[in-house]
């Protein structure tokens, strides 16, 4: 399980074991991100959060953006986890490590990951708030899905 | 028998994360109008079909065997 590149977890994510994954000698650069727990969204003070996933299609999603990736930045390795269940305030929900050659690379295709993440892997999160909670479907608050299913071709496609 | 899997909001409104139908085959935006009719599911419109385990589009077929996910916009991240 440890050489999973890439997971959806129910324990906290282990950051540095994350980073061994893509470490090479080929590598000059590795760029992480580390999406966490915020407490305050839009004036709403959030209490916990529940993340629930569509496991065997989240982790197949995951590696789909890999591959993306890969064929968009050559020779870049990635790895991803998300975990799911009960997280409180500023724990780590997602983790994503790419190591590349030179930096530019690990800094576009890392972004790239969050961004595809929140459009195709089947993850919901379940604000819990002092004085009730709810299902978050649309986080950029406009249509979910305006050509009737998620991008799954890639980004470039959008425009 | 076609198995459909729920999450998220549906999994609460219906109580239960799973529902069995007996279908031989039905297409993906079918599925969609009878579970809207059969259960009265107000907000299936933005609700995306996974057919083992990959995105599937309204004329897509679901048969016997397969396992089908209700997708939900998604929030992870």
């Amino acid at each position: 399980m440890e050489d999973k590149l890439y997971e959806i977890i129910e324990e906290p994510i282990q950051l540095h074991k994350l980073v061994e994954k893509v470490q090479r000698r080929e590598a000059g650069a590795i760029t992480t991100f580390i999406g966490t727990v915020r407490e305050w969204t839009k004036g709403k003070k959030t209490v916990y959060l529940e993340y629930q996933a569509y496991k065997p299609m989240a982790e197949k999603m995951l590696a789909k953006i890999g591959e993306e990736i890969q064929s968009k930045w050559p020779n870049t390795q990635v790895a991803i986890t998300h975990r799911v269940g009960r997280l409180d305030i500023s724990d780590v929900a997602v983790f994503i490590a790419v190591s590349s050659p030179h930096r530019k690379a690990a800094y576009e295709a890392n972004e790239y990951a969050i961004e595809r993440i929140k459009e195709i892997v089947p993850i919901w999160k379940k604000e819990h708030w002092e004085d009730g909670d709810m299902w978050i479907g649309d986080q950029l608050e406009k249509v979910a899905y305006p050509s009737g299913k998620p991008n799954v071709k890639g980004m470039n496609e959008h425009d | 028998m076609i198995k459909i899997l729920l999450f998220a909001h549906l999994q609460e409104e219906l109580g239960k994360d799973k529902l069995e139908v007996e279908l031989d085959s039905i297409s993906v935006g079918e599925l969609k109008t009878k579970l809207k009719d059969t259960y009265s599911l107000t907000q299936l419109d933005q609700v995306m079909v996974a057919i083992n385990e990959e995105y599937a589009i309204n004329e897509d077929v679901i048969k016997s065997g397969d396992v089908v996910a209700l997708i939900p916009p998604v929030s992870g991240g």
